[in-house]
């Protein structure tokens, strides 16, 4: 990797923790629920846009580079494993078990399913 | 247990962190998701963050067939520094100021940078793909697992500094 394509990386990665940033402020401003679902939505939606990116990048319509500073760094830096983690951590401190399961497994298998079908939708 | 006194018990427990932090609204009336200065301390830490990530795949690459242990290693430890970083703030006031500073930098951008969601689930896609549904599942279960008792030992260890 070229070191051009390394800091376009990281620019990358900057604008897709800003986006993570506001649409989950924008969610949590307008939901009120003990569910994350600002988290839990960013998540779901990176996981299938780099299924789609991903399978693009297997059948030769998108360069190794692109894949790398929309998908490693965009995609990478717009999803989170560090908050979804600890808003479960809390939620299961805090006895909530089923909003603790939305946000644990619910990412868990979710992100999983989208990411399977973005790959498939990707590869077509 | 009921409602009220888990809630009343996270309180006692955590008297500073608010449900919610980034919904409150700021001196000028603007929520914190929507002010420009709080959105530039999220994307220089997300790009050092997400650097950081690159740079550690790059040194320790995993061939795309096999668990991606060095996401998993990302992960599980930034799944541990949010957990302290956050606790540690919140025990020493409310999320003001420098505190909010130091938490949108630190957590939401590098933290949140350098953990990913999307690379993971996408490894863990790709073992399905690859007909290996046994290393999928592994590879799901200890992120999930590993990452939650991270995240358990962080706010831990965040707490008893404070006592």
């Amino acid at each position: 990797m070229s070191v051009g394509t390394y800091l376009l990386l990281c620019v990358g990665g900057g604008v897709g923790a800003v986006l993570r940033f506001v649409v989950d402020g924008l969610i949590k401003a307008r939901v009120r629920t003990h569910i994350p679902v600002g988290t839990i939505l960013v998540n779901l939606t990176g996981c299938l846009a780099l299924g789609v990116l991903a399978g693009l990048a297997q059948r030769g319509a998108l360069g190794s580079d692109a894949l790398a500073v929309l998908g490693t760094g965009v995609l990478g830096g717009y999803t989170t494993f560090s908050t979804a983690s600890f808003e479960t951590a809390r939620l299961l401190q805090d006895g909530r078990r089923g909003p603790a399961l939305w946000s644990g497994l619910g990412t868990l298998l979710g992100g999983v399913a989208l990411a399977s079908l973005g790959l498939w939708l990707g590869l077509r | 247990m009921s409602r009220p006194a888990d809630a009343a018990r996270a309180a006692l427990r955590n008297p500073w962190l608010p449900e919610d932090p980034d919904v409150d609204v700021n001196d000028d009336g603007r929520p914190v998701h929507l002010r420009a200065r709080y959105a530039a301390y999220v994307a220089l830490g997300g790009f050092v963050g997400t650097g950081i990530r690159e740079a550690m795949s790059l040194w320790f690459p995993t061939p795309a067939d096999r668990v991606n242990w060095t996401i998993l290693a990302i992960n599980v430890s930034g799944a541990f520094l949010l957990g302290a970083l956050v606790q540690l703030l919140a025990g020493r006031g409310p999320d003001h100021g420098r505190r909010r500073t130091v938490r949108l930098l630190l957590g939401t951008g590098v933290l949140g940078g350098f953990t990913t969601y999307s690379t993971f689930a996408d490894g863990a896609a790709q073992l399905i793909r690859d007909s290996e549904p046994g290393m999928a599942v592994g590879y799901c279960g200890l992120t999930l697992g590993v990452g939650l008792l991270a995240s358990f030992a962080g706010i831990t260890a965040a707490q008893r500094v404070h006592r």
